[in-house]
């Protein structure tokens, strides 16, 4: 994800632990940062949270709207995510229209968010084939410290469920979809990369899970490859590790 | 500025939120909250919440905007889709580009640009909750934020607005006062060198008004540059 150029001592200095079964940070291999958050800041928007993912931080924001709906769909509110890894939150981040990684990370937190259903989409008809509510979700990176996805997906979701609207009251959200980021560093993989060990990848996986226990979107992503044993591995870890994300959402 | 129709702003000598005439609404202001940031700085002023991140001195993109004599500073000004009710769509627009620009021309004066030469300071201001005197609360954060990254200047910035509210003039208008206002006059002030370093107006004012305004303005302004400072120390204080 990251567009720095990479020391080869610091990506070899990270292997090298990885090898001894360490990380950097002393965490291990499935384990994740410590997760702040906080909803309700931002009181001109709808809805919105702050995530702290160690010190990888996101604010997200909700804004609801109206328009027409799409032909296909007559009786179905709209969904936006929009996400910015913004020139503030990093060095290596440039201004200017968005890169394609900010589209890679607008597009998977969005599919976690509408394939799992999270927002009763039906509940947000004005008037069947003419109006219809629009929601959109702004992520914003504040600081960047790795694993955008996982931060902005949960910032995401915990400010839908702390969306309201006049008219509407509290805004039907019924899911939790919690995303889960590996990567691969040699024959290793490691649960929510920090920035050191991102800038180190070989091979990213994301899985995002649904209250159920259902997979409701994934993506692979680097330069390398995944065999088929250690996608399933990941899986198995990324359930695990979901409900556990998921009792910090209110 | 729409003329002061409607609902009054002053009742009773004081205004609806309960302020003197004179007075600033309530102000936080923090030093390096950002951990990636060479500096940064968070400020509050009433329910105008903002971001400020510097980073650099850093080398100059794109090239061909490089000054062989002194430092650029490249300043962007954003608002967050969800710092207004009505979302605001993601991507520079022109009211963003001018306030970039004379928030550059603000920072610039009080920076010594010649000891950076050839080189760039990035700088983002990123306006997380807007109600009126975004601009000003962005340039009192971005000073910190440069001081915050060690940047060398003559003087630290402070900024406030002042404005005319059903024919009277105050301070730092909120987003009803300024919204239904008459006049908005944002200043930002070098108190140490007693210079002004920015100046916008719009609205109709009279010659005193306006004295009176750009009197109050620079007054709050000093008010803040002390709350700067505060904030500078209580950061190097907790190192």
């Amino acid at each position: 994800m990251s567009r720095a150029i990479v020391s080869k001592i610091e990506k070899a200095n990270v292997l090298a632990l990885a090898e001894e079964g360490k990380r950097l940070d002393g965490r291990k291999f499935d384990e994740i940062r410590p997760i702040t958050i906080e909803t309700g800041l931002y009181a001109r928007a709808k809805g919105s949270a702050n995530v702290k993912l160690g010190t990888m931080e996101v604010a997200a924001g909700v804004s609801i709207g109206t328009m027409e709906p799409y032909p296909d769909s007559p009786d179905s509110g709209t969904l936006s995510v929009t996400a910015e890894l913004t020139p503030m939150s990093y060095e290596h981040f440039s201004m200017g229209p968005p890169s394609d990684d900010d589209i890679e990370l607008s597009r998977v937190v969005d599919r976690g968010i509408r394939e799992s259903k999270a927002i009763e989409m039906d509940k947000l008809v004005v008037e069947s084939g003419v109006e219809v509510r629009s929601v959109f979700v702004d992520l914003w990176t504040l600081n960047y410290a790795g694993n955008p996805i996982d931060a902005a997906s949960l910032a995401g979701v915990a400010a839908l469920h702390n969306a309201e609207d006049e008219e509407l009251g509290k805004l039907p959200v019924v899911k939790k979809p919690i995303a889960n980021t590996f990567i691969k560093i040699g024959e290793h993989i490691l649960l929510d990369p920090s920035l050191e060990e991102e800038k180190a990848l070989e091979a990213r996986f994301t899985v995002t899970l649904e209250d159920t226990g259902n997979v409701c979107a994934m993506q692979k992503a680097g330069s390398s490859n995944w065999t088929t044993d250690e996608i399933l591995a990941c899986v198995k870890i990324a359930a695990k590790h979901s409900k556990e994300t998921r009792k910090l959402l209110k | 500025m729409g003329t002061s129709k409607g609902e009054a702003l002053i009742v009773d000598g004081k205004r609806l939120d309960g302020r003197k005439f004179d007075e600033l609404r309530p102000i936080k202001i923090e030093a390096g909250v950002l951990e990636q940031a060479d500096g940064s700085a968070y400020v509050e002023m009433g329910g105008s919440h903002v971001l400020a991140a510097v980073y650099g001195p850093v080398e100059m993109h794109p090239r061909h905007k490089m000054l062989p004599d002194r430092v650029v500073l490249q300043t962007q000004y954003e608002m967050a889709p969800f710092s207004v009710p009505d979302r605001k769509r993601p991507g520079p627009d022109r009211r963003s580009k001018e306030i970039a620009k004379v928030t550059k021309e603000a920072l610039e004066s009080v920076i010594y640009v010649e000891d950076y030469a050839q080189s760039a300071i990035r700088l983002h201001i990123e306006i997380l909750q807007a109600d009126a005197g975004t601009r000003v609360t962005g340039l009192t954060a971005a000073s910190v934020a440069l001081a915050d990254a060690g940047i060398k200047m003559r003087d630290m910035v402070a900024a406030c607005a002042s404005g005319k509210i059903d024919d009277t003039i105050v301070l730092d208008l909120n987003g009803i006062e300024d919204n239904t206002g008459q006049a908005d006059l944002p200043v930002a002030y070098a108190a140490g060198l007693d210079e002004i370093t920015l100046l916008q107006m719009d609205g109709l004012m009279t010659e005193d008004e306006f004295e009176k305004g750009l009197k109050y303005a620079i007054d709050g302004c000093k008010t803040i540059y002390e709350l700067q400072k505060d904030a500078l120390k209580r950061r190097y204080k907790n190192e």
